[in-house]
């Protein structure tokens, strides 16, 4: 039991998605995640357990490959569909309850910009983290980032901004999101904005990077 | 591809300030035709853009034009472009962007009559296209307001023209993010070609309409982007140098239907267009770090014939106003290879052996930049039949001159950037000649949701 666990933490790591996908090369012919985690569950291993003992610390530990530089995104990429199969696999034991992530993480670029490689590396590092993502793309409004939080209560909420005159539409966007939800916890990020800004619009946290804002989460979650 | 061969064979004529076919403006600039120019890039400071805040907004373009020119004056200045970069709002209401044009180009039509300072303003709307997913780059409603503003700003006093423009960046984003070289190929050699075919005919016949010059286009939402990707340590260096190179296949179409230059600064692929058509070109480098960072900062110049920053917020320095003092940076480093042409050839080539020998071998983007590299890479770019089997060729170019220098023992990379050579050699190898073979290899490869086949003709 502890050894298919441990066989699936080594398959996320390592982005081996499926046993006909060539990558890595090191596990070729292999099983990957996906028939793994078929059998983790037929052998009875609980979801949560999957979850918690394999695909997290497994993400974990790409996430700190990556913040030393020992791997480039592609590599964290693979790793992310990796551990995307077996979510695939578990997700009726979400919608059952049988297991929860650490909560649900809404996030977009702000209304007039379209640039989102940023933030989608930060919704990609967070889904490895163990928190369900909801991700409104780009040029995203207040109105768009109210529903979402309708929908999802006590989702916390992220928000990216490349340019300095789109920026601002975060303090509207804040404002409006401490409106409906007051204790809503709101994350912000990207280029142009920095820690006195963040304070200044009445947001919560200002990450730099991916595994700032995965720690921040992980911090309130626990 | 229309080019067959190159303008410029021999590396030594590859020179900053000179091009084969100089590009002469409506107040005089001679763009490559023996000087260098500055070109400042500068954006708002943090603020909306709203009707309520409009007059603040024309205030800080004023403010920008104004310090700069006053600067370049007092500095004795040959000449300056100011870049026009649009955001959002100034491109979907064109009547904005048109009015910052007119505010702009009264100032330097001012300093002009005045004082005989010459320059220009280079209009860039940015790409509203984008802002529909998946982009309908034929059919958009937004290609009206966009050449709305190309042509009325145009009249107001826009004399360059030049666009960022997209096509192709459905597939590149994450072909970018996998390292997968051959879908950069497609991104850039069949969509971003026929995009740019697509739009660059459209800009070209209305500058002609005007009297205007169609300068060029710049692949910064492809190689650039990979360039910023590689300096966070995201992407390999060396997929990044090759990003580089396929994306000259793509930014050459601007000249096939007609551009004549200055190619866009941030387009670090203008040498290569520079080697291949002999146009003039507008460079950053160290100048750009208000912006991005960047491992090339003064190989760059080597052959710049515009020597430009990225946006600077017009923020207050120290100093003064932060474009201004950029305005100053650009015109020394301007100034210096100003001298060097005056004083003859030999000491342009030791201005610029420096330039390429303080950077040549520190980053793979670095290396394909020195004059001699960039020759013997556009040479492949050039051989075959198809934009596909040129981009293929150069990026084996490149790859070439990269392990060369490794091999020698030059340049030094850590093992994590050099697993990839191989990798990346054999994906390009697996590359057809035939453009419709590598459509049909890639098709069905590639997130159909993604993107629309016949935006693009396909
Ligand atoms: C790549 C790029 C583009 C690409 C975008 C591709 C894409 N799919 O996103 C393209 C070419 C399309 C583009 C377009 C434009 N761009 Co642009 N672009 C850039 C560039 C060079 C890099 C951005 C990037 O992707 N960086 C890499 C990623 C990984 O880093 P990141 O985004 O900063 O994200 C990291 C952190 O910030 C953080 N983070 C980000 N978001 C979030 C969110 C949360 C919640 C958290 C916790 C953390 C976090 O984590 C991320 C990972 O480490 C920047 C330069 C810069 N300094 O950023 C200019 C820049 C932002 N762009 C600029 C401009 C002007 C534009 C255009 C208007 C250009 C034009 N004329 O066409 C258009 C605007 C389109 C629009 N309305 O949005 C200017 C901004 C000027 C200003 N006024 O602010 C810049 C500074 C460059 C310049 N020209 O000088 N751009």
């Amino acid at each position: 039991m502890e050894e298919l666990l441990e066989k699936l933490l080594e398959a996320v790591e390592f982005g081996k998605v499926d046993k006909k996908s060539p990558y890595p090369p090191q596990l070729r012919d292999m099983d990957g995640a996906h028939e793994l985690t078929i059998r983790a569950i037929e052998t009875g291993i609980k979801p949560q357990k999957i979850l918690e003992e394999a695909l997290i610390p497994a993400m974990e530990r790409v996430g700190k490959k990556f913040a030393e530089c020992k791997i480039f995104v592609p590599q964290m990429l693979m790793s992310a569909r990796a551990m995307g199969s077996s979510m695939f696999q578990l997700k009726p034991y979400f919608a059952s309850g049988a297991i929860k992530t650490k909560g649900t993480f809404i996030i977009g670029t702000v209304k007039g910009d379209l640039h989102d490689i940023g933030k989608n590396l930060v919704s990609m590092m967070v889904e490895g983290g163990g928190w369900s993502i909801v991700d409104l793309g780009v040029d995203v409004g207040a109105d768009k980032f109210v529903e979402a939080l309708k929908n999802n209560p006590g989702a916390v909420i992220g928000l990216s901004a490349l340019l300095t005159t789109t920026m601002v539409n975060m303090g509207e966007i804040v404002a409006n999101i401490r409106e409906q939800a007051p204790e809503t916890k709101i994350l912000i990020g990207g280029a142009p904005v920095n820690d006195d800004f963040c304070q200044k619009i009445g947001a919560d946290f200002y990450a730099p990077d991916p595994q700032k804002a995965v720690e921040y989460l992980n911090r309130i979650a626990s | 591809m229309k080019y067959k061969s190159l303008i410029i064979n021999n590396p030594e004529e590859l020179m900053f300030g000179i091009a084969p076919k100089p590009v002469k403006t409506r107040r005089g600039l001679e763009i490559g035709g023996g000087q260098v120019y500055a070109e400042l890039n500068f954006t708002l400071p943090v603020m909306s853009i709203n009707d309520n805040t409009l007059n603040q907004v024309y205030a800080h373009y004023r403010e920008i034009a104004e310090g700069a020119l006053e600067r370049a004056l007092h500095l004795n200045s040959k000449g300056v472009v100011l870049e026009f970069e649009t955001l959002l709002e100034m491109t979907k209401t064109p009547s904005i962007g048109v009015e910052i044009v007119k505010i702009m180009n009264g100032i330097c039509e001012d300093y002009y009559q005045k004082f005989g300072l010459k320059s220009e303003i280079r209009l860039t709307p940015n790409d509203l296209r984008e802002f529909e997913r998946p982009a309908k780059q034929r059919s958009s409603q937004f290609l009206e307001p966009l050449f709305e503003l190309f042509e009325q700003g145009m009249i107001a006093g826009g004399d360059l023209l030049s666009i960022e423009s997209t096509g192709g960046k459905e597939v590149s984003d994450e072909a970018l993010m996998m390292c997968d070289v051959k879908g950069m190929v497609f991104a850039l050699a069949v969509l971003g070609v026929r995009d740019m075919q697509f739009l660059w005919e459209k800009i070209v016949s209305v500058a002609n309409k005007h009297g205007k010059i169609a300068a060029g286009d710049s692949a910064c939402g492809f190689a650039n982007t990979a360039m910023v990707l590689a300096e966070k340590k995201y992407i390999p260096k060396v997929f990044a140098t090759i990003v580089r190179v396929i994306s000259v296949v793509r930014s050459i179409v601007a000249m096939e239907q007609g551009a004549v230059g200055p190619d866009k600064d941030c387009g670090y692929e203008g040498p290569f267009l520079k080697a291949i058509t002999g146009i003039p070109i507008s460079m950053e480098g160290k100048t750009a770090a208000c912006a991005h960072l960047s491992p090339l900062g003064n190989i760059a110049s080597a052959c710049a014939d515009l020597w430009s920053n990225e946006s600077v917020q017009n923020i207050k320095l120290l100093s003064g106003m932060a474009p201004t003092a950029y305005l100053e940076q650009l015109e020394y480093d301007a100034r210096l290879m100003n001298e060097a042409l005056r004083a003859g050839k030999m000491h342009c080539q030791v201005l610029q052996q420096l330039l390429v020998a303080s950077d040549v071998y520190t980053d793979p983007q670095a290396l394909i930049l020195s004059p001699e590299n960039v020759i013997r890479i556009s040479k492949e770019l050039v051989k075959g039949d198809s934009y596909v089997a040129n981009a293929r060729n150069g990026a084996l170019a490149a790859l070439d001159i990269i392990e060369e220098a490794l091999r020698s023992g030059r340049m030094k990379l850590p093992e994590l950037e050099t697993g990839y050579l191989p990798i990346l050699r054999d994906d390009l190898n697996t590359i057809p000649d035939n453009e419709s073979e590598f459509i049909a290899m890639m098709l069905p490869l590639i997130d159909q949701s993604k993107f629309i086949p016949a935006e693009y003709g396909l």
